[in-house]
Order: structure tokens, then C-alpha cells, then sequence
């Protein structure tokens, strides 16, 4: 026991001096939270981009991690409504509870889309305040990234200039990738697409692509076989271009039309992580462009 | 800026009686007046540039401004709170028992499980939010005919930090795993042996219980409680005091991306005071028994989860397991059939069983799961009733088969077969069909 208590107080003083702890709920946060906050910062990543974020259990191991928080970045927008809260809960953490400035939520920080006109779960898995799969807009990412440099700077204020000189240095790169990417992306505008969940209404709007059909018949509820072949049968009417999943979803639905309609099925890698280009955020866009321009020419 | 100058003139042609440094100091008062006003309208028309300029920006976004927010709703941070209720209900296809009982055990309570036909399950009503930055408070109301239990109520601190939570009022314990379920969180239709012998359904206390986790990257948590200690196998003393104490401890982590894990280890001490219970004596007769004295558990429980790159929408597999022991010493009074009026004799009893259960999601929506229980009735000594009472070594077993459908996250049907023989000289072929469905406050994904 004493044996204990001596390693605990020979240990908590290098954990004051170590770096800031980041809990980023999603890779894509946790990449930002990387480029903005370097050295200074020690990021864990709650999901991977081969993991439904809708649908993650809150397992010990994240429990642990973020008892050990000093930041926790999440979507918010209650995409991880099943896990998140019961984590804040469970890990006894005062630091990072909603509120406070260890609590950090990119959807407040961006205009959301698709905010239903009527919330009943009849309507399947609706996100009171809108889409959250705000990320897929590399405009969203600059603006969550000024917040997130401003909100790093308040939790480590040892750092804040380390921070800001990323952030802006980070905003500088990604706005000149935003124009190389909107130039390149030209020949895809109105064109029609299908996609599997609703993940892309952001990417959509900021490409100017159109979204014919989605495959699941309401948000997260799985479609049949006898809704697939509608879906199919609405496509000769309005045909699209090609069909379109995240990496984590299944690729039966996109598959099985795909080939019904003759039409091409991709797997946007969707986040971080989720292609073997997709390593970090800027390949993510480079990337996602890539595979879109491939197949619609 | 024309007002302030016309009340000026206004003044001076009105009072020409006025001393002339009194004139000046109105006429400095008036410029001052002036010039906050000039201040204020220069603070107004910078600030209808700036939405100008942002009404632009918005614009060249082309986000639709009808299906723009910047007030997104931060998860769980309403004032109202949050309401859930629980629907369940089942189809039981059962053989007629009259007395049903865990043979070599002493019953754990009243069963509710033994309704067949069609019947309603607890009908739960939950409700939760934060009370204020300090505390959040939980409530849940089990509704049955003729008959409301507060089955939790209690507050717990958000605020104290460094791992350290403090829990107060009405709680299922946090010992073993599957004490915190509520019975529409159970992977089975029923509830496994070890906890019916053990507890009823749960355990749940009256109390306060302190849980601290370690800021370690191996999950480690520890916790302590004490209470009323008026559930079974403890009983309501109504004294000062401390009726009964549990201690656990659980540590879990990750196994690669694929799999996770939990262990853990608790102990539950009661005191219980004439807590009654009825057995048959030698003679098949039933007769009530009154037990007074100590009642100690130890629990073990395990849980291992897998799925394919840690994505369970897909596909999942769930393995648990949990074990107990428990010693129980004390005086027996025994009443009715051989027993007489009333006969004393010591009690000494130390009993164990497990059970274990495999669950396996193996396309979306659709699980299967098998379960096999076993008690192990143990040493029991009746002491001087030993001459009425029976001793057994009979081993009740049980195993389960079960197979569910979620439509969605709140909603969920189940068939289970199972093959009880939990009762000497009787094996049961039972049947369920269950639903349950869950409306309003979105579930907890707890491990």
C-alpha cells in the first residue's frame, strides 16, 4: 500500500508537466486537434472512421480516458447523444462537463442543415438541431478550427501563443486547399447523387451536388430489398450518377443498387482514417475529390 | 445630434435670466450629451455593417437561411428533464407450478415472473437531468397494478471531480454487472438464477455510495456503499446505522481495435432480522422460516465484447459471466408442519452458482443469444431443526435460448425458449414472446 502511495506522488507531478490531454469524439476532431495543437497536446481519438459515431458503447477504456481529459472535442448536435453523456458521467471529470470550458461542441460553432420540420421518432433517427456530419464542408472545418484554437488557448493558457500561430498557419494551408479543391471540383457541379445515410448534405452543399435519392427510407433505419428496388426504379426517372457510403457503413445497400442501376458505388472515406489516403485531414479532401472526379468522368 | 442643439436654443431663449457660467456649464453638458450620442449611433451603424457583411457571407455560403442554426442544442443540456417511459410486455407459455422456489435456497423476496399468458412487465418512468452545476438527479417509477415502486431516486455530484463520485437516496447497487440493469436492459426475458436467488430481481439500496476512477489508461474503478440494507438478504431494522455495506472494484480495457472487456470483484455485507422466507420440511409441507442474523456475497462478474474494427452496427458478440458466494449465519426459527408453533435452531449456509451468456448479433437488427445458470445449494445447517427440515444437494441448472428483433434502437421483440430445472424433480419447457419499447429520452449505450 505505501508502495502505491509512493508511486501515485512520484508520478502525479509528471502529469502535471505532460501535455494536454484531448478526448476528441471523432477522427476528424481529433486531426484538428492535432494540427492546431501540436506538441502541446495528446490526442485520443473515442472512434475510428470504420465506427458508426451514432452507435458506440461507452467502454471502460473510454471511460478511463476521459477521466484523463483536460479537453473534450465532440460533434455534438446529438450524434453522440447514446454514448457521450453517459461517459461525462461515468468518468467523475469536473473539467470537461458540458458548460465548462474543458466542453467543446463543433456544431456550435457552424450553421447546421436539415434541421427537421418535425421532430417524432416516427421520422426515424432525427437530430433535433440538424445534420451533424458538419466536417464533410472544409469551410466548417476552418471555423471550427478558429474555435477550437481560441478554446485551447483558454483551457492552456501557457500555450495560447503556440496555439494561435498553428491555428492561423493551419487556417492559411487549409484555405489555400479549399481553393485548389473548389477549382478542381468545377466539373461536379449539379451533379445528381445518391447516398447511403445522410453524411454528406455539407459536402453536397458546398460542391453544388445534387441528392436524388438516399437509400435508408428514414435516417437510420435500414432499407429493404423492396425499398431498394424503388429507389432503383425512381433513378430511371431521375437518374443519378453514382452511389455514394461512408467507409463504416455497410456496402450491401450501395452494392446491390449500384449494380442494379449500372451506376458506380463509391466509399468516400467519409472521415479521417477512413481510406488509406484519407491519413489526415487534407487528405481527406484530396481524396474524396479524387474518387468523385474519377467516377463521374 | 438636431434635438440636443434645439433644446439648447430652446433653453437659452427661454431663460435669458440665467448667469452666464451657468449657461456654459448646461451648454458643456449639452456637447457632452452630443457626443455620446454621436458615440452611440457610430456603435449602431458599425454594427449594421457587420450584419450586412455577414448576411453576405451567408449568402455566397448559399445555406438556405430557413435551414441555418447557430443555436445547436448541446446533448442533454435542456432545462426540462428528460422523460423516458418503458412498454413491456409478454406471452409466458409455462407449466403449472404451485409453489415456484430455487430448490436449496431460501426466496429471495416476492417473484414476479411467473405470470403466464399475456401480461404486462414493469411499466417504467424515468426521468433525469442535472439539478443544478453541482448535482444531477435520476428518478425511475416501476408501474405495476395496484402497486408504484420508487425503484431509483437519487442525486449525484458532477462537480467534485478527480474521479470522485457521490451518489445519495435510492440506487441499484453498483456491485457485480448486471445489478444496474433494469429489466428492460436484460439480454434474456428473464432474469438469470444467481440473481434471483441472490437478490429478487437487483439489489437496491437506500443509502450513499462513493465511487472513485483512477486517472489511469487501464480502466480502474472503485467504489463503496452504505445503506439501509432493507432489501433481501438483508431486512428493514429501522435502526441507526448502517444495514448493509458493499465494496467493488472493476478494471477493463481494450483488447485491439475489436474487443473490450470489463472485470470485476464486490462483496455485500447485510444484517437481517427475522427476514422471512418459507420451505417444505421433511414431510413436503410448507413452512415459514424467520432468519436472523449476517449475510455476506462475494460476486466476480466478466464481460467481454467483440466486434469486427470495433463497429457494432453490424455485427457484435457479447460474452458475460458472473459467480457468487454467499455465507449466510444466523438463528432460524422455523413455524407450521414439524417445526410446530415455533422451533430455533442455528443456521449456517454457504451457497454459490454462476451463470453465463453468450449473445450474437449476426446481421443488423437480428441477435441470438444462449445462456446456461447454475446454484449450487452448498452446506446447509438447519442446527436443532435439522430433525424438520431438509438438506439438499440437488443443483439447480437452467439453460436458455433467445432470439430478437430491433426494428430500431427503441423498439425490440424477443422469443426464448428455455429448459428449467431449477426445481427438484421438475424440468420446464418455457416459452416468452416479449416486447420492448422505449419512447421519448434517447437510451444510454452503457457497456
Amino acid at each position: 500500500m505505501k508502495r502505491l502511495l509512493v508511486l501515485i506522488l512520484l508520478w502525479l507531478p509528471v502529469q502535471a508537466h505532460a501535455a494536454l490531454n484531448v478526448f476528441a469524439c471523432e477522427p476528424e476532431w481529433a486531426a484538428l486537434a492535432g494540427e492546431i495543437g501540436g506538441a502541446d497536446v495528446k490526442v485520443y481519438s473515442a472512434t475510428t472512421a470504420l465506427q458508426d459515431p451514432h452507435r458506440i458503447e461507452a467502454r471502460p477504456s473510454l471511460i478511463a480516458q476521459m477521466r484523463r481529459a483536460n479537453l473534450v472535442v465532440c460533434t455534438g448536435a446529438e450524434l453522440e447523444i447514446g454514448w457521450l453523456p453517459v461517459l461525462l458521467r461515468e468518468a467523475g471529470n469536473a473539467a470537461v462537463q458540458p458548460g465548462r470550458p474543458g466542453y467543446f461542441e463543433a456544431t456550435r460553432f457552424v450553421p447546421l442543415l436539415d434541421k427537421p420540420a418535425r421532430l417524432d421518432r416516427a421520422e426515424g433517427d432525427v437530430h433535433a438541431a440538424g445534420n451533424p456530419h458538419i466536417h464533410t464542408d472544409p469551410r466548417n472545418i476552418l471555423r471550427v478550427g478558429a474555435a477550437m484554437t481560441e478554446r485551447l488557448a483558454e483551457v492552456d493558457p501557457a500555450n495560447a501563443a503556440a496555439y494561435r500561430s498553428r491555428g492561423q498557419d493551419f487556417a492559411t494551408r487549409w484555405q489555400a486547399a479549399i481553393a485548389r479543391w473548389e477549382a478542381r471540383a468545377t466539373p461536379l457541379k449539379g451533379m445528381a447523387v445518391v447516398t447511403q445515410h445522410k453524411s454528406f448534405p455539407y459536402l453536397f452543399n458546398w460542391l453544388g451536388l445534387r441528392e436524388v435519392a438516399v437509400l435508408e427510407p428514414k435516417p437510420g433505419v435500414e432499407p429493404s430489398v423492396g425499398y431498394l428496388a424503388r429507389v432503383a426504379e425512381q433513378l430511371k426517372t431521375t437518374p443519378a450518377k453514382m452511389v455514394l457510403r461512408a467507409a463504416y457503413q455497410s456496402p450491401r445497400p450501395a452494392d446491390w443498387l449500384a449494380q442494379r442501376a449500372g451506376i458506380p458505388a463509391l466509399a468516400l472515406p467519409y472521415t479521417v482514417g477512413g481510406s488509406e489516403r484519407a491519413s489526415g485531414l487534407f487528405g481527406l479532401f484530396d481524396d474524396t475529390l479524387d474518387q468523385l472526379l474519377k467516377a463521374a468522368s | 445630434m438636431l434635438r440636443p442643439t434645439l433644446l439648447a436654443a430652446a433653453l437659452t431663449t427661454a431663460c435669458p435670466a440665467f448667469a452666464s457660467d451657468d449657461l456654459d456649464a448646461l451648454r458643456a453638458e449639452l456637447r457632452e450629451m452630443k457626443a455620446v450620442y454621436e458615440a452611440r449611433i457610430q456603435a449602431l451603424e458599425a454594427r449594421l455593417q457587420q450584419t450586412k457583411i455577414k448576411t453576405a457571407d451567408a449568402a455566397t455560403q448559399s445555406i438556405p437561411p430557413e435551414h441555418a442554426t447557430t443555436e445547436a442544442t448541446p446533448a442533454g443540456n435542456r432545462f426540462n428533464p428528460d422523460i423516458s417511459l418503458i412498454l413491456q410486455g409478454r406471452y409466458a407459455h409455462l407449466d403449472d407450478v404451485e409453489h415456484r422456489h430455487l430448490s436449496g435456497f431460501l426466496p429471495a423476496g416476492h417473484a414476479h415472473d411467473a405470470a403466464h399468458g399475456f401480461s404486462l412487465d414493469h411499466t417504467e418512468l424515468v426521468m433525469s437531468a442535472s439539478v443544478d452545476p453541482y448535482f444531477r438527479g435520476y428518478f425511475n417509477l416501476a408501474l405495476l397494478d395496484e402497486e408504484v415502486e420508487i425503484e431509483e431516486a437519487w442525486f449525484q455530484t458532477t462537480s467534485l471531480g478527480n474521479g470522485l463520485l457521490l451518489k445519495g437516496g435510492r440506487f441499484l447497487s453498483g456491485i457485480g454487472y448486471q445489478n444496474e440493469q433494469h429489466p428492460h436492459a436484460w439480454d434474456f426475458a428473464d432474469n438469470s438464477l444467481m440473481y434471483r436467488a441472490l437478490f429478487g430481481e437487483a439489489y437496491g439500496n437506500d443509502g450513499v455510495q462513493l465511487k472513485w476512477v483512477a486517472p489511469t489508461e487501464l480502466f480502474l474503478e472503485f467504489g463503496a456503499e452504505a445503506g439501509r440494507g432493507a432489501n433481501f438478504p438483508g431486512t428493514d431494522r429501522n435502526s441507526n446505522g448502517a444495514g448493509s455495506t458493499t465494496l467493488f472494484g472493476h478494471v477493463g480495457g481494450d483488447v485491439g481495435v475489436s474487443s473490450s472487456w470489463r472485470a470485476g470483484v464486490s462483496y455485500l455485507t447485510a444484517k437481517a432480522s427475522e427476514r422471512e422466507g418459507e420451505l417444505e420440511d421433511l414431510d413436503e409441507v410448507p413452512v415459514d422460516t424467520f432468519f436472523s442474523g449476517k449475510s455476506k456475497t462475494w460476486l466476480a462478474d466478466f464481460v467481454w465484447k467483440w466486434a469486427p474494427n470495433g463497429n457494432a452496427a453490424e455485427q457484435n458478440f457479447k460474452f458475460a459471466a458472473e459467480y457468487f458466494r454467499r455465507r449466510e449465519t444466523g438463528l432460524l426459527n422455523c413455524a407450521g408442519g414439524l417445526c410446530g408453533a415455533d422451533s430455533a435452531g442455528d443456521y449456517t449456509a454457504t451457497q454459490s452458482g454462476f451463470y453465463a451468456q453468450g449473445v450474437y448479433q449476426f446481421i443488423p437488427r437480428w441477435r441470438a443469444g444462449y445462456r446456461y445458470d447454475r446454484l449450487d445449494p452448498g452446506s446447509v445447517d438447519f442446527g436443532a431443526n435439522s430433525a424438520f427440515l431438509p438438506v439438499t444437494d440437488f443443483k439447480p441448472t437452467r439453460h436458455s435460448l433467445m432470439l430478437d428483433y430491433s426494428p430500431s434502437e427503441f423498439s425490440r421483440l424477443r422469443l426464448q425458449y428455455s429448459k428449467d430445472k431449477s426445481m427438484e424433480s421438475l424440468s420446464e419447457n418455457q416459452w416468452f414472446v416479449q416486447y420492448i419499447h422505449s419512447l421519448g429520452a434517447h437510451g444510454a449505450h452503457t457497456f
